[in-house]
């Protein structure tokens, strides 16, 4: 996962010196490639689902529920409800987006900082380190459970509860990568030249470490999105009328043996999301690790 | 090793303690008044300030925080305000669910893990590594309770291999007991399965290029032969680390997992509890998964140290 050391001079350019070579890693990746166009295709499919989708999705038709995928009108069926299969599962994708999107915010914006002082300063570590115990002590579904007893499930508090529980693992990532960094000449070159702690993290540190936390970002979406299914599958999650895809298996799941499909799909969605992101992070991984120039 | 030992035993006291504050400041924090709800709406003030003395409410919050400390160790969780059941007989009663789908999952997870990872050595660049490595790929994208309904409406309903629901105490019926905690404990196994059949798989191929393994090929022991004495016991060491680190995604695994076969266990007593705002029950189970979590952890690492000598020697960093 290490970027190669770079000069003093173009030490605030981490990504760009490599880019070529780390376009041309990914480019010669065939199940990179796969991961990237699965990628692009859901986030388009949650983003234009307001354009993409036939119906609204909580517009009902009582007169035609329970109908099988490629019925006239509705390409994936409908529910208990009538209501569009494929309009709900694109509005769901959105929602599963949305909450990994904000969790992974969460765990970034709080995990950094916190790992660039713990890898920086020994003191820091100490009481960070007893922090990130703290909250690797409570399960994601217990601090979930915490937070809707508290304030009642919402989409907010899912998002909050998956991004506390991936703080842990990325303040680990940054404070390692810090670790690393701060042993290069370049840093001990800014050192002699007087420039203060703030100034080498956030202009020679920061920038180099940011491979690794775009690669542990690819590794929170697919948890975060599975994790908001499973709390909004609890009922702890999402709150109805919004369509999630947690929602919709719970939903499908007591009527399960009259329309088997309708959760079949929201289940393949879910898989489809988190396959693209671990097939894409993977791939990121090895375009960003300099010892891997040999792969084909 | 013994300061090692120590440093890790005062890591797990802290945590425990700052855990523990977490709790009961979490749980001042539910909406609402627990002297109000137990006195009524009706109460006097002067009545209402008697059920708030009698509970403890007006003490000092730090003399409240050592009545909970001790509450807790003394097992007093106090009782269900839905139910007025002992939060401890609700317990004793749900937690042995949880335990035995957990331990079977976990018996599971290392039996499938390790054999595909074997699998997957034994057989690079040829077909049985391409069947163990998909199945890793769809047991970490496929979300668990997906696979659960999918069970049901297959294995359970139309081919009728499992039940597709229900309970039987393991202790009084064992081989119907297991039976029926087959198919759950397989749907809350493989995402477990697939993260040490990956573990198992590199620490296979690492031990493999090894040197000491070279020296042993070329003395003549067979492929298989070394495989499974120097390539299976290296990654015995992975397993449990996986194990341990895993716990809590199989903590959360349990309850929904109990949830979509209708267990009676630990994970529906906790759901129960949130949807009826029965704080007792909240703060019991939180605090019980809690603290189990970090022991568990310390006897991990514990145990981690016994069998990896590096560790031991490295001391406590």
């Amino acid at each position: 996962m290490a970027v190669e050391t770079l000069p003093p001079k173009a030490g605030g350019a981490g990504l760009g010196s490599g880019r070529g070579r780390i376009l041309s890693s990914l480019r010669h990746n065939p199940l990179g490639i796969t991961g990237g166009i699965m990628l692009v295709a859901v986030v388009l499919a949650g983003l234009l689902a307001p354009l993409l989708a036939p119906y609204s999705p909580s517009e009902v038709h009582f007169d035609t529920p329970f109908q099988r995928p490629l019925t006239e009108g509705f390409p994936l069926g409908t529910d208990d409800l009538g209501r569009d299969i494929l309009s709900r599962l694109l509005f769901g994708i959105q929602t599963s987006l949305q909450v990994g999107v904000l969790s992974v915010l969460l765990a970034v914006v709080i995990g950094t900082p916190l790992g660039l002082l713990a890898g920086y300063s020994r003191g820091f570590d100490a009481v960070i380190s007893r922090l990130t115990d703290v909250t690797l002590a409570f399960p994601f579904l217990i601090i979930a459970v915490g937070l809707a007893a508290i304030s009642g499930p919402s989409l907010g508090n899912a998002a909050i509860a998956l991004g506390i529980a991936q703080i842990p693992t990325m303040i680990r990532v940054v404070r390692g990568e810090t670790l690393r960094i701060k042993e290069s000449d370049f840093v001990l070159g800014a050192r002699t030249m007087d420039a203060s702690p703030t100034w080498i993290m956030l202009r020679h540190v920061l920038p180099n470490a940011t491979s690794a936390i775009i690669v542990q970002a690819t590794v929170i979406m697919p948890v975060a999105v599975i994790g908001e299914a499973l709390l909004s599958f609890l009922g702890l999650g999402i709150q109805p009328p919004t369509p999630s895809l947690g929602i919709m298996l719970s939903d499908a799941q007591q009527y399960i043996f009259r329309a088997p499909s309708a959760a079949i799909f929201p289940g393949i969605a879910i898989a489809l999301i988190c396959l693209a992101f671990n097939l894409f992070g993977d791939a990121l991984r090895d375009a960003f690790d300099p010892t891997n120039t040999t792969r084909k | 090793m013994g300061r090692y030992l120590l440093t890790r035993l005062w890591q797990s006291v802290v945590t425990l303690v700052l855990a523990s504050l977490v709790v009961f400041i979490g749980v001042r924090q539910l909406p609402g008044d627990p002297a109000l709800a137990m006195a009524g709406e009706e109460a006097t003030p002067e009545q209402l300030a008697a059920v708030r003395a009698d509970m403890g409410l007006d003490q000092p919050l730090v003399t409240q925080y050592l009545a909970f400390v001790r509450n807790t160790f003394s097992g007093d969780f106090g009782e269900s305000t839905r139910t007025g059941t002992p939060v401890t007989e609700l317990i004793a009663t749900t937690l042995p669910v949880t335990l035995w789908l957990s331990a079977y999952a976990i018996v599971v997870a290392i039996v499938i893990g390790i054999l595909f990872g074997v699998i997957a050595e034994r057989f690079r660049g040829r077909w049985p590594e391409w069947v163990a490595n998909a199945f890793a790929l769809v047991g970490l994208s496929v979300p668990n309770f997906w696979l659960g309904i999918l069970a049901i409406l297959y294995l359970a309903v139309t081919l009728g291999w499992f039940p597709a629901s229900g309970y039987v105490d393991v202790l009084s019926d064992p081989l119907r007991g297991l039976y029926y905690l087959t198919l759950p404990a397989l749907i809350l196994g493989t995402g477990l399965a697939a993260v040490i059949m990956r573990q198992t798989r590199a620490s296979m191929i690492e031990t493999m290029t090894t040197d000491y393994v070279r020296t042993a090929r070329a003395k003549g022991l067979g492929r298989g032969r070394v495989l499974v004495r120097y390539g299976l016991r290296n990654s015995l060491i992975v397993v449990v680390t996986i194990v341990g680190l895993q716990l809590g995604g199989l903590i959360s695994g349990a309850v929904v997992t109990e949830r979509i076969f209708a267990l009676p266990g630990f994970g529906k007593l906790t759901l129960d509890a949130v949807f009826t705002r029965d704080y007792p029950v909240i703060q019991a189970v939180v605090l019980i998964i809690t603290v189990s979590y970090i022991l568990i952890n310390l006897a991990v690492d514990i145990l981690y140290s016994v069998v990896n000598p590096k560790i031991r020697v490295g001391g406590a960093n």
